[in-house]
């Protein structure tokens, strides 16, 4: 056999498996999104009905609430995520003494079920057995204790911290690694040039992290762009729908409302859309590399 | 300048931890808190800690239902993504073929997918097939996260692995099969031992498919009861925290134990690939 064939053996299986499980079933879904299909009246059938139910996606203000509150999430978190991360990675490359320590403390957040997470944090923040309340009450910052998840302006609060909390600590292990990359010799240049630290991290540090930090933007701002599970148990998506994202629109169209074909439609525009943010990004950090060649 | 730098950055790291650690030392003290206590003023410590939580775990809430079907979903798509996974990742580290970026590429890709796109057809293809509410029926979903995860670490550990003894060994006159059995494999142990605890963790943290394929609790994964858990008058937060405890232990010793190879295997992809 040859080599090429060997290869090909060997890689299929794989191949097949992940084309069944993930590529045909997203084919599914576009095929779905083009029909009326309701669950909860089977009498009437699974018609086709065309570009329909994006049509009614539109003028669905639902739909639009839930867009903006997932781009709000998603800008506020990966914000502060990565400029916390840079900041702790930056103090981690520096301490040698208990790196290894830190590093199985911030690994422990990233590694539970994003449910637990939720939990946790719903647990500080609940409005009687809450010590987010007993604390600030205490220190003076409220009169009086906060119900957090009745109000959506506080409600995002809880939501916010806690996928902070959460993958922080990973952003810094990301970017830590690229630091590690970075050659001394050129700090040392830099200290016999005379530069100041912060000039050393303006002009040495970052340029040079660049690829790390946009491998760290790119994955958190898909990951923060579908969030799901977090919502899901923290809020409900309450009050109201005021903090839905899209995905948990998306289940809850599919799943209390049962209409698998707008379910199907909004699904494909969450698609398209990490898909043009992915697509936009790998183009910033394409142009990126070729402009530092 | 230097060591001011120096003690900043120690502070901000001890800061870090204790910001990281307090949840769960909270909920780990509340988990041995009586319910009707939890609710007055917080104590850093429980007076009078009790066992009462963790034992309506097993004998009201049936809890080891859950982490049965955790254990055995997540087990199964472990071991199923790995060795067919270490086959591709063999041929994507050493052997020469055309189109290998392409499927790297491709598997990446399939990995970022959001996993609600995904969510009504396997919903409607595992209702045809009959496997809503089965173990099956969570083990398939599951290998659209699991195996580009698998493939894309095994490679890049496959990829560190010294060529000489696998060279040495075809010089020999092993077939390719051998080389793999016998050479590769062994030394790649740690390599899979990572991966093979990476992927469990991903499925056993796994909510949206376990939420959305099964029925009631006798598939319920662990995550799912945990956030499904209702009290008769309002949250038994005694209780949920008591099943965070136990549903995080496990995962947590893993990582603790394993935590070096861990971020090797994490940050190599991302940063060098």
């Amino acid at each position: 056999m040859t080599e090429r064939r060997l290869a090909w053996a060997l890689v299929a299986p794989a191949l097949i498996v992940t084309a069944a499980v993930a590529l045909f079933p997203l084919g599914w879904t576009v095929w779905e999104s083009l029909h009326q299909h309701d669950l909860r009246m089977p009498w009437l059938g699974r018609p086709f009905v065309g570009l329909d139910n994006y049509v009614e996606i539109v003028s669905d203000g639902r739909f639009w609430g839930a867009m903006l509150h997932t781009v709000f999430f998603t800008a506020v978190s990966v914000a502060v995520e990565l400029g916390l991360g840079l900041f702790f990675a930056l103090a981690l490359n520096r301490v040698f003494r208990g790196r290894g320590m830190v590093r199985a403390a911030v690994l422990i957040p990233w590694s539970i079920p994003t449910v637990v997470a939720a939990l946790l944090w719903r647990f500080l923040f609940d409005a009687q057995a809450g010590i987010a309340n007993a604390v600030l009450v205490g220190l003076g910052f409220l009169d009086e204790p906060v119900v957090w998840l009745v109000r959506a302006a506080t409600a995002w609060v809880p939501v916010i911290l806690a996928d902070v909390w959460k993958t922080t600590p990973f952003v810094a292990l990301l970017l830590l690694a690229g630091l590690q990359n970075i050659d001394p010799a050129l700090y040392e240049a830099a200290a016999v040039d005379g530069a100041t630290a912060w000039r050393q991290l303006w002009n040495v540090t970052l340029p040079l992290l660049r690829p790390a930090l946009a491998v760290a933007l790119i994955f958190r701002t898909l990951d923060a762009f579908r969030i799901f599970d977090l919502i899901y148990v923290l809020t409900g998506g309450g009050p109201g729908t005021a903090t839905e994202p899209l995905a948990l629109y998306t289940f809850n169209a599919l799943f209390s409302n049962l209409r698998f074909g707008y379910g199907a439609a909004l699904s494909v525009i969450i698609f398209l859309v990490t898909f043009l943010l992915a697509l936009l990004y790998l183009k910033g950090l394409g142009s990126l590399t070729e402009e530092e060649r | 300048m230097r060591r001011s730098g120096r003690w900043i950055a120690a502070l901000a790291l001890a800061f870090l931890v204790a910001l990281v650690a307090f949840p769960f030392y909270w909920a780990l003290m509340a988990s041995f808190t009586p319910e009707a206590r939890l609710f007055e003023s917080p104590s850093l410590w429980p007076e009078q800690p009790v066992l009462d939580h963790y034992r309506a775990l097993w004998n009201e809430r049936d809890f080891w239902k859950p982490i049965r079907s955790s254990l055995i979903v997540a087990g199964t798509t472990t071991l199923f993504c790995v060795s067919v996974g270490s086959l591709a990742a063999w041929a994507l580290a050493r052997l020469r073929f055309r189109g290998k970026n392409a499927i790297l590429g491709g598997l990446l890709a399939v990995s970022l997918f959001p996993q609600i796109s995904l969510v009504s057809p396997l919903f409607l293809l595992l209702r045809w097939l009959r496997l809503i509410d089965t173990y099956p029926g969570l083990i398939l979903p599951y290998l659209t996260f699991a195996m580009p995860l698998a493939v894309w670490l095994l490679t890049s550990f496959f990829r560190q692995l010294p060529p000489d003894l696998e060279e040495a060994a075809a010089v020999d006159g092993a077939t390719p099969w051998q080389t793999f059995r016998r050479v590769l494999l062994p030394l790649a142990a740690p390599g899979l031992a990572t991966t093979s605890i990476l992927t469990f963790i991903y499925c056993w943290n796994e909510f949206l498919f376990a939420l959305s394929f099964t029925l009631g609790p006798e598939r319920q994964t662990v995550p799912v009861a945990i956030a499904l858990f209702r009290g008769q008058y309002q949250v038994p937060w005694g209780q949920i925290l008591a099943a965070a405890v136990v549903a995080t232990a496990p995962v947590a010793l893993l990582v603790l134990a394993f935590q070096r190879r861990i971020v090797q295997g994490l940050t190599a992809g991302a940063v060098k690939g």
